[in-house]
């Protein structure tokens, strides 16, 4: 039996009675991480992880939700639930559904290299595995974070040298937090003040509340003039070209993306830098997280779907395909990275 | 190789000319001489002769990255640059490379045109092991001949002149012919392009660099009065310099191409021409004291053998307009009426029916140069060209020492629905931005779209965005990169030139179709008809 289908509504597992990330509001709904395009409003009951329960108020608001740490079971309906850490964001979970020791598995959006604000991806055995597949192509390959950060640092220190304010486009919930705590040793903070835009400031607290220890920033707007000339400052991408950025003055731009692996789509939005910085799996990443689950059953989800189905068929994989209305990007040079 | 690859990373990397600048200066400034002098053949536009060949390069590109082909082309087509997505693909390197841009392209790349395909191939392997990211995407621009970043030739020239603290109009004259396809540049070329002193090319065969116009596009009024300007026809043919030094004769192209042999019929007139003579003009083809359309001429071009039937079909003549030197002295500096006046007698002097003078048209006001503009293309000329009587001849798009402006005619337009689209390459790879166009035929008795033209420009980003999405959602069918769409779309296309064509289905084919704007107030079914093609058929000529 199929522990997961697509209805109207959603990803749902008939044998439990609940939805998971659903497009649509249900009656139960488990969700594998806050980003819009999985929690959405309207539900009359959500389940998530402990870690999520800060940001997901932040994006929800006032609902019933209850919360269960990773690893931890609960029953529902016929089958046991658990969550367990997929490294996307903060208090991302993959999802657990045991039926009479049949397992499967959905991954919501994960990633397997290093971020210092959320638990590391945990790899789950089980038969079935349901994946995402928005970077599932051998072009996507990400080098060290770390590298990248600091990357994004020595770019902050040039223009700060030539008195320009450095704007980096970045997703509000997760990359912009996975940023400022990549720039809070005391080399990056000699080089000027950081500041992010208004949409940043209630996610970065819900960071904080949560205990993620991430720098306490200020809107551009409370900086003084003068020192936003070297300072950097994190803006959502739907900032770009609104009048918000008049008061920088000539700035450099910049945008840390997944998508900024490929020339073409940095050359595309006519920005001054792109770095390479993803909360979802590379090409490698994808293959080996999907290896590590030892299931033979791999379901593929929004982005490089139809490539990957035929990529897992060919070596020997059940591979199939969910549509979902997850942010689907298999058209990465239109849509923004999805989740914000 | 290194500093090289961080040129290029730098180049490509940022939209502002300063930091470019920067860049190459930088650049040079450490550079050893040998490897400057690839690079600036590279930068300044040098092509070298295909180093290996794509099918090879292609099919080691795909064994070496072990992906099976459907997925590489899924890649290629993600990416839309075939370079660019071997450096993705490829594995990481084993061990780094330190050797110089010079080393590589003498030991190890211009050797490879001589080698057998296996051999090829285990050497690109072996490249490839010693090579990051940056060195790769290089080297493979450099080995399938499509390096190109976003420098202009201008800017190399500032640069080198600003690193050798010289005059760049010297480096400019110094750079004309560096880029030649059979070019191996060395440190003592490079060298030549930097020394400082004489720029001993008054015994060469260099032309100058040439002095483009500009687009009109404000009102023709807001140059002031017309007694201050010369006009002439902008005529659509080869700009071309006739240089005659040393008992000598070189004919140059503006893609500063030696075409002498491809013009034997301006030899003559060139060698009756006083030693240290320099015109500028435009090559057309002439025929009963008429210039005829392009595509006459359009059949002398990339012919290197020309037979005496073609030369009679076809017989070039250079339209002069402006003299660059006399006498061996570089008149550029020179007022324009001034340099026209002794241009005049100098032609004069040859008397030839190959070397002609384009003449001067003669308006006393602008409305009466406009309705002489509307008749352009009766007489084979794109519309007309204005020089202010003081004018310097500048280098290039420049604007400090004079402006010559074009004021060409409005080109011919067509309301016309999108059938096909396809997806771009570099900066629109992967956006539906090459669409084909056809127009309503009735021709065979129902009423159908008839594919007619391509074009791919003058769409802003957001209405190419707008169009993308609209061409995903109407999709028909998908064939490799291009879909056919359901017609919902009208544009107006406009194009400069008509002709009857056998080998295209609608029986026409335009030059230089390009996009207008989009007709969102119109229905397909209000689009135009080939009968209004087929009228501007006969009123072109």
């Amino acid at each position: 039996m199929d522990l997961i289908v697509v209805t109207r509504d959603g990803l749902y597992c008939p044998a439990g009675g609940f939805h998971i990330d659903p497009w649509r509001p249900v009656d139960r709904a488990v969700i594998t991480h806050a980003h819009g395009d999985h929690a959405r409003v309207g539900s009359n009951h959500y389940l998530a992880s402990s870690a999520s329960a800060q940001v997901l108020r932040v994006r929800l608001g006032d609902v019933s939700l209850d919360t269960l740490p990773y690893g931890a079971r609960l029953p529902q309906g016929d089958v046991t639930v658990s969550l367990h850490p997929a490294g996307h964001v903060l208090g991302a979970a993959q999802v657990r559904i045991e039926h009479r020791g049949e397992v499967w598995v959905v991954s919501g959006d994960y990633k397997l290299e290093h971020d210092p604000t959320c638990a590391p991806f945990e790899p789950v055995r089980c038969h079935t595995f349901v994946t995402e597949s928005t970077f599932g192509l051998p072009i996507y390959r990400w080098g060290d974070p770390r590298d990248t950060i600091a990357n994004i640092a020595s770019w902050w220190s040039d223009n700060a040298a030539n008195k320009r304010t450095s704007v980096l486009y970045c997703y509000a919930f997760g990359k912009a937090q996975r940023v400022l705590a990549g720039l809070q040793d005391e080399a990056a903070l000699a080089i000027g003040p950081l500041a992010c835009h208004g949409a940043m400031i209630s996610l970065n607290a819900a960071y904080r509340a949560a205990g993620v220890p991430i720098p306490d920033v200020p809107r551009a707007a409370d900086i003084p003039k003068t020192s936003l000339q070297c300072a950097l400052v994190l803006a959502p991408p739907s900032a770009s070209g609104t009048p918000w950025l008049r008061r920088f003055g000539d700035f450099s731009d910049g945008f840390a993306s997944g998508w900024m692996q490929v020339r073409g789509a940095r050359r595309r939005r006519g920005l001054d830098r792109g770095f390479v910085l993803s909360d979802h799996a590379d090409w490698p990443a994808l293959n080996a997280a999907i290896e590590a689950t030892e299931a033979r059953r791999i379901v593929v989800t929004h982005g490089q779907i139809a490539t990957m189905v035929r990529w897992l068929s060919e070596r020997g994989f059940q591979a199939e395909a969910f549509e979902t209305e997850f942010a689907d990007e298999g058209e990465p040079e239109l849509a923004p990275e999805p989740g914000t | 190789m290194e500093a090289f690859a961080r040129l290029y990373t730098e180049l490509d990397g940022t939209t502002s000319t300063h930091a470019k600048l920067d860049a190459l200066i930088r650049y040079y400034a450490d550079a050893d001489a040998a490897d400057a002098a690839w690079a600036t053949y590279f930068l300044a536009g040098g092509k070298p002769r295909q180093l290996v060949r794509t099918k090879v390069l292609r099919e080691t590109a795909i064994e070496a990255s072990s992906l099976p082909q459907w997925l590489f082309e899924e890649c290629h087509l993600a990416v839309g640059d075939f370079a660019e997505t071997v450096a993705h693909v490829l594995p990481p390197a084993v061990t780094l490379t330190r050797m110089g841009l010079a080393a590589w392209m003498h030991e190890r790349l211009l050797p490879l045109r001589a080698l057998p395909p296996e051999t090829v191939a285990e050497r690109l392997r072996a490249y490839w092991a010693e090579l990051d990211w940056a060195g790769r995407f290089l080297l493979l621009k450099l080995l399938g001949g499509s390096f190109r970043v976003g420098v202009s030739r201008l800017l190399v020239t500032r640069a080198l002149a600003a690193h050798a603290t010289i005059d760049p109009k010297v480096v400019a004259q110094r750079l004309i012919g560096y880029t030649g396809v059979e070019r191996v540049p060395t440190a003592s070329d490079y060298q030549v392009l930097i020394a400082r002193g004489a720029d001993g090319t008054a015994s060469s065969g260099h032309p100058y660099p040439f002095f483009l116009a500009h687009p009109l596009t404000a009102p023709v009024e807001t140059l002031g009065s017309i007694d201050a300007w010369l006009v002439e026809w902008k005529w659509d043919g080869i700009r071309a310099q006739l240089v005659h030094r040393a008992a000598t004769t070189w004919l140059w192209s503006r893609g500063e191409e030696l075409v002498t042999e491809r013009f034997p019929e301006l030899v003559p007139s060139g060698n009756a021409l006083p030693d240290g003579t320099v015109i500028d003009g435009e090559i057309v083809v002439m025929r009963d004291g008429e210039v005829a359309p392009f595509a006459r001429l359009q059949t002398r071009i990339g012919r290197r053998s020309l037979s005496s039937r073609l030369l009679e079909d076809a017989p070039a003549a250079l339209l002069a307009f402006d003299l660059l030197e006399l006498a061996g002295q570089d008149l550029r500096s020179l007022p324009q009426a001034a340099r026209r006046t002794r241009l005049d007698e100098v032609v004069a002097r040859v008397a030839s029916d190959r070397l002609l003078l384009s003449p001067l048209v003669a308006c006393a006001s602008w409305d009466e140069c406009a309705v002489l503009r509307d008749a352009s293309r009766a007489r084979g000329a794109e519309g007309l060209m204005l020089k202010h009587r003081n004018a310097e001849y500048g280098v290039g798009r420049t604007k400090n020492v004079g402006t010559w402006w074009k004021w060409k005619i409005d080109p011919m337009t067509v309301d016309a629905v999108l059938v096909y689209a396809q997806r771009g390459h570099g900066r629109r790879a992967s956006v539906y931005s090459d669409y084909t166009f056809a127009v309503w035929d009735t021709r065979n008795g129902e009423r159908r779209l008839t594919p007619f033209a391509k074009a791919y420009s003058g769409l802003t980003d957001d209405e190419m965005r707008a169009v993308d999405a609209i061409v995903r959602k109407t999709t028909i069918e998908k064939f490799g990169p291009v879909r056919s769409v359901t017609p919902t779309l009208v544009f107006e296309l406009g194009f400069e030139a008509i002709q009857r064509s056998s080998r295209h289905r609608a029986g026409i084919a335009v030059r230089f179709p390009r996009i207008l704007r989009w007709r969102t107030d119109k229905s397909v079914d209000q689009a135009d008809t080939i009968d209004t093609l087929l009228s501007l058929l006969t009123e072109a000529r």
